[in-house]
């Protein structure tokens, strides 16, 4: 039974700042942006305690609408900043959160990067498959033949593939949630926040304004037949052949997260002894 | 969701999902506030406000205070709260009449979430307080056909918006 007397400390309330977000009514980001509150208020972290840290774009503006300490850096350089942030205050939470042109096109190799260094820190791409803040152009993750003004016919270019990029470049946790279903991708985001070193979540976030068919991914999405696995090859193999809409972690590794050479209390000092001549 | 065992489990589904609710109302009003649809901004309001009234007095009922339940009370087996309007369904254009529709819709789930319970709780004071939480959500039903029936069913070109903001097609 749920148990009624252990009051609690934040609640997700705690964790939403008094700016309101402007994104369009229907935008999937809201309920990301639910989502996120919730996870922190399951992990019981103090807003203090959390850095979220984004780039360019819709769902750019997340942290502004957030208590935590928020940082809304230049476009695609959201994971420098936030692994910078990272390694200097190992005490912090940090979250970096995006939309899918921001992460995998400016920010694309910035990606790889995060997964290969494997900081303990969570990436979250609200991905809705088009440039929404520039009025709809293709995105990586837009299919080939999506049809619309401004790539007439479709751009016949294969869609990236977030997930198993992030799992070949080394990402220690990958996982799959829908803006829909805000409870899930709430219970997601706090697994990966958990979860040590780089955690990343791709989130279904429907566009309804350039992308009014993405109304649709709340009938295509389902949970992932299979339990999470900690075996990268099985992970591949299966996120590799899955229909785009299973939702659910599909890969949690055991690889230790990037330890710093250096504490963050070293002074430039203490850094110098190294290179210090005998 | 996980059938409740006793009272205290009903009540504390009911206590999050009329929490959810408001939360949900009260984005949806600042959804429109942003887009100056203020009409159905206040309409949300109102709905806001009519669910914390009753999410107030379970939790007077059962001598909670409000921060005690935690979220995880409410395990539903659809992805949200079953009465929580979807925001995929927003429209910044949308009229009073699309808002009512859709807070009939929200409370008519409320019903078939409470009914479900009182045809399958085991335990008999658990059924019957479902019973009442039901019938309370059938009175919202009424209550929100009676509002509709006093808002005019907008024209069928409400969509139409003569500087859109997409031109992509």
């Amino acid at each position: 039974m749920n148990d009624m007397t252990a009051p609690i400390a934040f609640t997700p309330a705690d964790f939403k700042s008094d700016y309101k977000p402007i994104w369009c009514p229907g935008c999937g980001d809201y309920t990301v942006l639910s989502s996120l509150t919730k996870a922190l208020a399951k992990l019981q972290r103090a807003p203090h305690e959390v850095a979220v840290v984004s780039g360019i774009g819709c769902s750019s503006r997340i942290p502004a609408y957030t208590t935590c300490y928020g940082f809304h850096g230049v476009h695609g350089r959201a994971l420098a900043a936030g692994t910078g942030l990272k390694v200097a205050r190992p005490d912090l939470t940090v979250i970096v959160a995006g939309g899918d042109g921001d992460g995998y096109s400016i920010g694309g190799n910035h990606f790889l990067h995060a997964c290969r260094r494997n900081v303990d820190m969570t990436y979250l791409v609200m991905d809705n498959h088009v440039y929404g803040m520039t009025k709809g152009q293709a995105s990586p993750t837009t299919e080939p033949d999506w049809d619309n003004k401004l790539s007439p016919g479709g751009t016949g270019i294969r869609s990236f593939h977030p997930l198993v990029i992030a799992l070949a470049s080394g990402a220690n946790f990958v996982a799959r949630a829908f803006s829909g279903d805000p409870n899930g991708t709430a219970d997601t985001i706090a697994q990966a926040i958990s979860h040590p070193g780089f955690s990343f979540v791709e989130i279904l976030s429907p566009c309804v304004t350039f992308r009014p068919d993405q109304r649709r991914w709340k009938e295509l999405v389902h949970p992932a037949p299979v339990a999470e696995t900690d075996d990268p090859a099985r992970a591949a193999r299966r996120i590799m052949t899955d229909d785009g809409f299973n939702i659910g972690v599909l890969y949690a590794g055991r690889r230790p997260g990037y330890a710093p050479r250096h504490p963050a209390s070293a002074t430039p000092a203490d850094i110098e002894q190294e290179f210090a001549l005998p | 969701m996980s059938a409740p065992q006793s009272i205290d489990d009903l009540m504390a589904q009911a206590l999050v999902m009329e929490r959810e609710a408001v939360a949900r109302y009260t984005e949806l009003a600042e959804m429109m506030e942003a887009h100056n649809n203020l009409e159905v901004a206040e309409l949300f309001r109102k709905m806001a406000e009519y669910e914390g009234h009753h999410a107030t007095k379970i939790a007077a009922d059962m001598g909670w205070a409000d921060e005690q339940v935690s979220d995880a009370a409410g395990a539903w087996a659809t992805p949200e709260a079953p009465e929580s309007v979807p925001i995929d369904e927003m429209h910044y254009l949308m009229h009073p009449w699309h808002a009512l529709q859709l807070a009939l819709g929200a409370e008519q789930r409320a019903v078939e979430f409470f009914d479900a319970l009182v045809r399958t709780a085991t335990d008999e004071r658990v059924r019957r307080a479902a019973e009442e939480m039901r019938d309370e959500e059938v009175e919202h039903v009424a209550l929100v056909k009676a509002w509709l029936a006093k808002v005019p069913k907008p024209d069928a070109d409400w969509a139409v918006d003569p500087d859109p903001p997409r031109h992509a097609d």
